[in-house]
């Protein structure tokens, strides 16, 4: 078993074979990210850009630092520092970074299929780091991580997502990713902000979210993007954190030892109260170390010759 | 007698029964103390996958000596492999796991087979990725020449002259395999 791709621009194409095989090389680097020198030399002499069309902290560092630990070199483009203010192209600047030898491009851009587009184009391996409200597959590889490092088995888990599930490509790659793995998804959210079709990938719809938390062992809270406030997705944040906010009242709905989990970053007081956020049941800061090491993993087997 | 390796049998030459793998481990934990005068500051770390089951080994046979078990870990050398950029696909890491500090240990490398050197050069980086041993040495069950680069095993079980196209494969129990060392034919 080996990942005999490219790209990694999806968890919708990639069998439950592969997903496994990802979050179990992930394990021996979070070996090494435990260890004192935090770096082994399997990428030395290999180049990974990050290529970010949309702000990003959190996941361009995780990239950053995991392409580090392996010892590759790492550079970041991002637009507001390059041409593409004067106009270039997406593929036209991925060629010059191309033709820079960079062996993985790593890209977050606000267009959904911008990812598959460039990895078209261009020959060096490319890896989705969110593309529009399409997917962020590495997001949700880490996820299932942390979700499998607290010993929960796929199979048959409760997993509840809840918020704006329609604009949150973290949502659609787990929904995609956990279906394959043979979990329960539930998705709850006002109804604007849940997909049409989204039973087809696999999820129950509930709008209730008392009622979607019963039972589940994974509550997976997504961010609210407040500036989608007026937008007639929902009336007023106030409403908002009433309905569907995780107060520590609603988390003792779901299987006693759940976990909490949230992309980042977190809205305290909207979609998650302060004290949910550090109790014992959060795995956030889990999420961000575990980022590390998994994308360690995606870089590590996306990195065989060409 | 296991099944799955029966067709094999015909091309194999047996150069190690059960008995002589059992009286090898004996001698080289005999040996490891001698030299060492005993294990204080002793660890054993195998090489994984044949080294991992040889180094277990050799930790029980040093407890009926001395009557102390020594640490024991695993180690992965995948990552410090020099022939990844070569590689088309990634071979599978399994994880490493040295659950004690190894620096000022003595610590032994235990490896079923050695061959080119490459992957002891390759479990020394990643050994020093850890701590700071005060000495490593090298055990293996079988050298069987060819080196590449300018390596020594400190502790042999048996040196066994191949020509490069053969094949040697150290089989054991913990495997699933009858314990046996046996030359393929190309």
């Amino acid at each position: 078993m080996s990942l005999k791709r490219k790209d990694l621009l999806s968890l919708a194409p990639l069998s439950a074979e592969e997903i496994k095989l990802i979050l179990e090389t992930a394990d021996s680097f979070k070996e090494v990210t435990g260890r004192e020198i935090k770096k082994v030399p399997a990428l030395r002499g290999r180049t990974v850009v990050n290529l970010f069309f949309e702000p990003s902290t959190r996941t361009r560092t995780s990239f950053e630092l995991a392409a580090k630990r392996l010892s590759a070199d790492v550079i970041n483009f991002s637009p507001s520092s390059s041409s593409v203010v004067k106009g270039e192209t997406l593929l036209d600047t991925a060629r010059n970074i191309e033709a820079m030898q960079a062996d993985i491009i790593v890209l977050r851009h606000s267009s959904a299929g911008a990812a598959e587009t460039l990895a078209r184009g261009v020959k060096s391996s490319v890896i989705n780091a969110g593309d529009g409200w399409h997917e962020h597959p590495t997001q949700a590889l880490l996820d299932l991580y942390t979700i499998r490092e607290r010993g929960l088995p796929f199979e048959g888990l409760r997993v509840a997502i809840v918020g704006d599930v329609s604009h949150s490509r973290v949502a659609r790659s787990n929904i995609y990713a956990l279906a394959k793995l043979g979990a329960e998804v539930r998705v709850v959210g006002p109804p604007t902000m849940i997909p049409m079709g989204v039973d087809k990938l696999g999820a129950k719809v509930f709008y209730d979210l008392d009622e979607a938390l019963r039972g589940v062992q994974v509550i997976m809270m997504l961010r609210l993007q407040l500036e989608r406030q007026g937008r007639a997705l929902f009336p007023t944040i106030r409403e908002y954190a009433r309905l569907y906010g995780l107060t520590s009242d609603r988390v003792k709905l779901a299987e006693a030892g759940a976990i909490v989990m949230h992309p980042g970053p977190i809205n305290r007081g909207v979609e998650i109260a302060p004290e949910v956020a550090d109790s014992l049941s959060s795995v956030i800061l889990d999420q961000v170390a575990n980022g590390v090491a998994v994308r360690m993993g995606i870089l590590y087997l996306m990195s065989g010759a060409n | 007698m296991k099944p799955s390796t029966q067709h094999n049998r015909q091309q194999e030459k047996l150069v190690m029964e059960a008995g002589d793998i059992g009286r090898a481990v004996t001698r080289i934990a005999h040996e490891i103390l001698e030299r060492n005068k005993g294990v204080k500051d002793l660890a054993l770390i195998g090489i994984r996958t044949g080294g991992v089951y040889l180094a277990h080994r050799l930790v029980r046979r040093i407890h009926d000596i001395e009557g102390v078990t020594v640490p024991i870990g695993e180690l992965d050398i995948t990552l410090y492999r020099d022939d990844l950029a070569l590689r088309k696909e990634q071979p599978i890491l399994r994880k490493t796991s040295v659950p004690f500090d190894i620096s000022g240990k003595i610590v032994v490398l235990v490896d079923d087979v050695l061959f080119t050197g490459r992957t002891i050069r390759a479990a020394m980086d990643g050994l020093i990725d850890l701590g700071r041993p005060a000495e490593i040495q090298l055990a293996v069950l079988v050298d069987r020449g060819h080196r590449q680069l300018p390596i020594k095993a400190t502790f042999i079980g048996k040196n066994i002259p191949t020509s490069r196209e053969e094949n040697i494969q150290v089989l054991l129990e913990e495997a699933g395999e009858d314990d046996r060392v046996v030359i393929l034919k190309a």
